[in-house]
């Protein structure tokens, strides 16, 4: 089977959507597109035996062929752990989410195509091997996840978040299709298994780093690494089941995607390990750094997965310094970061899902009217409790497994001796261990802020209770896999993990077995990540306690320093400037718009000719001039001047139409029947439209026009007239290329099947632009009906924007 | 003031079907001798202006009951598909046929799939200029 269509199963579905919200109202719409995820799932986990043998699996779809691009689904271990989570979470978000959205008051309809859109275009991102369908799957999860964030459409926070979110990752993604076409024109190929197997050449190649830092932009700003960040916190306005989904499980790990997908073309640049690395862990330490700050629940967690993507980031970085050095702890690193990410996804997904829940029964997300919630919500409680412990790196949950590698990788890059780390390196454990200690403390502090301690006095703006089991389901069955992970790492290692890693690194190994990593729990006492996570629980439990006392210390930072403020200001800098720049020239007069217009035609029409000394008069083409045209110019002339001197609206309607008669007649002296009566009919029309009309016209007046200002007309007429006539002359007087007549003359009868040529231009052989122009006519046809019966319906008010 | 436009009345009833015919004719006519669906279109318009000047809108309205931006969908509808016909012959996007068959009445006559775009054609002229001429003649 072409599994490749399988990418656009979820989009065709949501064209089925609407029509069930609006027709089915008895069943929540939600359980339609539950059995989409869920079936994908299901057919997806039969890759799992070729993936854990090595082996990969493709499928192809034509889409241009001509430029090299088509839908290539190409299923390794790497793209696998990604389809398999975006279809898993996919199904469990989209179960949580029947119970969070109200059939009754919400736009389900929306919702879901939205959802559904998504679910393709990030499956059409992890699949894709071309990577111009890749770019353009990338674009496609940008606008789904700006019309999700902006589903609750009526607040003003739901439209800043989307539209931040969108300009961010737009911005990004185009970056990082420069870098595609760079890698295009050094690999000669659109292909990422074919750049890989050609990467070794790309070294040296003047656009080699300029790609890769393109590339990474594209990565950064899409999985909100620093600075671009700024972005996620915001997009959190969307409905929780989005943020648990895209914004947590799946659209954000795109960007690590990519740089895992990436690693083995640019990991040998020096450049790719210290960005990756130094951006990720220093998105790791800001991040959880600023989660403490916040007091939104939701917030917390989105500060708190930037700083876990960070993480995973550094922890990519330190896996491509695998191609350098033969120490196994680097590929060890790779490892760790295809682990964790799996970790994030089902810890982080929960907590998400906690977070919506304590929301949907309370009222608030803010962290300080909540508390002692415990009692009341036990099952969300112990769900919270075990995502947030996972996120501290408590044993035994699978965070800790993860958190002890990451320790362990940091360690090592101390003793890579390459590209100035053996100098530097020590900066990279120390920031680790900061950050990791930061996210002790905000796991703490959601978790037992949210359901430990007091009620608050005020009460909460709904009672609140346990949330209904249907609800409770989804962050359930994760938190169950956030233990079993604890208990069968390795399973879970040679199932999903090691497949994956040999995507990330496939020289260095023939068979997924051979990723010689072993997970293990307890490594003895004298391992140092292990003094470094029991410090880590100590001093984070000592800043947990005193938080009250130091929380304060954010206030420092002044509104106006932030990142957000930057990015406030670039946008209103960018709003404004453009305003002023187009105020300078769009002086709302018609005449002014005219004057540019023509006065460029002159300009650059004569500079051309001159230019390139094209201006030749060829006599002997001419053809002899007869008494009728020498009669038809006469009145072609007087008609023009009445027009002028005329001194009403209907003296030079009606001169008008003499001038395009004696146009037609023109047209039947040269023998061009067609124009000929085209014209007449055009005139005729023209000169009825304007007797309808003229009535509404305003009275002849000269506008308010001075003597300069009719130089200056006289002029720019004068101009256009000369350099019209300038052109016609030279046009006339040679051909650069032969003439296509003769060729329609041949094959007017034989090929097209018809004899007036001119007729058979029109529907057949430049048919195109026939088409194009009935569409424009079509648009200016309805553009004026709008226009004016929109006017006539608020005569008054024409401000469309009050 | 009221005019007495009796003359004009009488001879706009004739003379609107003539030149209706006459844009008919001229549109089949294209393919081999001057006309086609841009110039049939226009001149239906001219015969509907005509009326318009004659009558005056709304009797033009009652007498042609069509809505005229429906009539640009389905031109627009009739030369889009046409185009778009030839891909499922998996021949390229506007490639035309025709063939030649003996029709009862007609004799030996050309069946040209460009004549059903031509028709799109004529039918998104008339559309569209009866539509501009409606809404800005209605704005009184």
């Amino acid at each position: 089977m072409e599994f490749v269509l399988l990418i656009f199963l979820p989009i065709l579905a949501a064209l089925v959507v609407p029509l069930l919200f609006k027709h089915v109202k008895g069943i929540h719409t939600g359980w339609f597109v539950l059995l989409v995820p869920l079936s994908l799932f299901i057919f997806y986990i039969g890759f799992i035996a070729t993936t854990m043998d090595g082996g990969h699996a493709i499928s192809e779809l034509q889409w241009i062929p001509t430029l090299g691009i088509s839908f290539v689904a190409y299923i390794d271990g790497l793209s696998l752990l990604f389809t398999l989570l975006i279809t898993g979470i996919g199904a469990l978000v989209v179960l949580y989410s029947i119970f969070y959205l109200d059939k009754d008051k919400e736009k389900l309809g929306n919702f879901y195509v939205y959802l559904l859109l998504f679910m393709t275009a990030m499956l059409g991102v992890v699949q894709s091997d071309n990577v111009i369908t890749l770019y353009l799957f990338w674009e496609l999860t940008s606008i789904s996840s700006f019309l999700l964030i902006g589903y609750w459409y009526t607040r003003d926070g739901s439209r800043f978040g989307a539209l931040k979110s969108m300009m961010i990752t737009v911005f990004g993604g185009l970056m990082m299709l420069g870098g595609f076409v760079l890698l295009g024109i050094m690999g000669n190929s659109f292909s990422i298994r074919e750049l890989i197997a050609t990467a070794s050449t790309f070294v040296g190649h003047e656009f080699f780093t300029l790609a890769l830092v393109l590339v990474l932009l594209g990565a950064f700003t899409k999985s909100a690494q620093f600075p671009f960040y700024i972005w996620l916190p915001d997009a959190m306005e969307a409905p929780t089941p989005v943020s648990s989904y895209l914004h947590s499980a799946t659209m954000v790990k795109a960007g690590l995607y990519l740089v895992a997908r990436f690693t083995p073309i640019f990991a040998v640049s020096e450049v790719w390990i210290w960005l990756v690395t130094g951006i990720g862990l220093l998105t790791l330490f800001w991040g959880s750094f600023f989660a403490v700050k916040q007091t939104d629940l939701k917030a917390i967690l989105a500060f708190s997965t930037v700083s876990q993507l960070g993480l995973i980031m550094s922890l990519l970085g330190a896996g491509a310094i695998a191609y350098h050095t033969d120490d196994a702890i680097f590929k060890f690193a790779a490892f760790a970061a295809i682990f964790h990410l799996i970790n994030h996804a089902t810890f982080k997904g929960s907590l998400f899902m906690i977070a919506g829940i304590v929301d949907h029964e309370t009222g608030t997300r803010d962290i300080r009217k909540l508390g002692g919630l415990m009692s009341i919500m036990p099952i969300s409680f112990t769900v919270a409790f075990i995502g947030s412990m996972s996120m501290a790196g408590l044993p035994p949950f699978n965070g800790f497994l993860s958190k002890e590698m990451f320790l362990d990788s940091m360690l090592a890059i101390r003793h890579f001796e390459l590209f100035n780390f053996g100098t530097w390196g020590i900066i990279f454990p120390v920031v680790a261990w900061i950050a990791s200690v930061f996210t002790f403390v905000y796991s703490f502090y959601f978790v037992f802020k949210t359901f430990a301690g007091q009620r608050k006095s005020e009460p909460l703006p709904q009672t609140p209770h346990e949330a209904p089991i249907g609800m409770l389901l989804s962050p359930i069955i994760l938190a169950t896999l956030v233990v079993g992970i604890f208990f069968i790492p390795n399973l879970i290692g040679k199932w999903l993990v090691k497949p994956a890693v040999m995507a990330v690194q496939p020289g260095l190994y023939n068979h997924p077995s051979e990723v010689d990593v072993h997970v293990a729990a307890w490594h003895g006492f004298y391992s140092p990540a292990l003094w470094m996570t029991i410090a880590i629980f100590g001093v984070g439990a000592v800043l947990y306690v005193t938080m009250k006392k130091w929380q304060k210390l954010y206030d420092i930072q002044p509104q106006y320093l932030s990142l957000n403020a930057l990015y406030d200001s670039a946008m209103l800098f960018g709003e404004n400037g453009m305003n002023r720049l187009s105020r300078f020239y769009m002086t709302g007069l018609i005449r002014t718009y005219l004057l540019y217009m023509f006065a460029f035609i002159i300009a650059i029409t004569t500079a051309a000719l001159f230019i390139k000394e094209a201006f030749v008069v060829d006599m002997n083409s001419f053809s002899a001039v007869s008494v009728y045209g020498v009669l038809t110019a006469i009145i072609l002339v007087i008609a023009v001047a009445m027009i002028l001197l005329a001194k009403t609206r209907l003296a030079a309607i009606i001169a008008l139409g003499a001038v395009g008669y004696s146009v037609a007649l023109f047209f039947v002296i040269f023998k061009a029947p067609d124009l000929a009566l085209t014209q007449l009919v055009i005139e005729t029309i023209s000169v009825a439209l304007f007797l309808l009309a003229f009535q509404h016209l305003p009275k002849l007046n000269n506008h308010g026009e001075t003597k300069p200002n009719k130089l200056v007309n006289l002029l720019i007429a004068a101009g256009v007239g000369i350099t019209v006539m300038l052109v016609a002359l030279s046009a006339h007087s040679q051909k650069l290329i032969p003439s296509i007549s003769q060729y329609y003359k041949d094959t007017v009868a034989t090929e097209a099947g018809g004899g007036n040529i001119v007729n058979v231009i029109l529907v057949d052989y430049r048919g195109f632009d026939t088409l194009f122009e009935i569409a424009v006519l079509s648009i200016a046809g309805i553009g004026v009906l709008a226009m004016i019966r929109l006017r006539l319906a608020r005569k008054e008010d024409t401000d469309e924007n009050k | 003031m009221k005019t007495n436009d009796v003359i004009l009345q009488t001879t706009t009833k004739f003379v609107f079907f003539i030149i209706f015919l006459f844009s008919i004719h001229i549109f089949f006519a294209g393919h081999y001798t001057p006309g086609g669906g841009f110039v049939g279109g226009l001149l239906t318009t001219g015969a509907i202006v005509l009326l318009l000047l004659a009558f005056d809108l709304k009797t033009v309205q009652k007498a042609l009951p069509f809505n005229f931006t429906i009539v640009i969908g389905i031109g627009l509808l009739l030369a889009l598909g046409t185009a778009a016909g030839s891909i499922f012959f998996n021949v390229p996007f506007f490639t035309h046929a025709f063939d030649y068959f003996e029709l009862p009445l007609f004799g030996k006559t050309s069946l040209h799939t460009a004549m059903i775009f031509d028709a799109g054609v004529y039918l998104v002229v008339v559309g569209a200029a009866i539509t501009m001429i409606q809404s800005i003649g209605g704005d009184a």
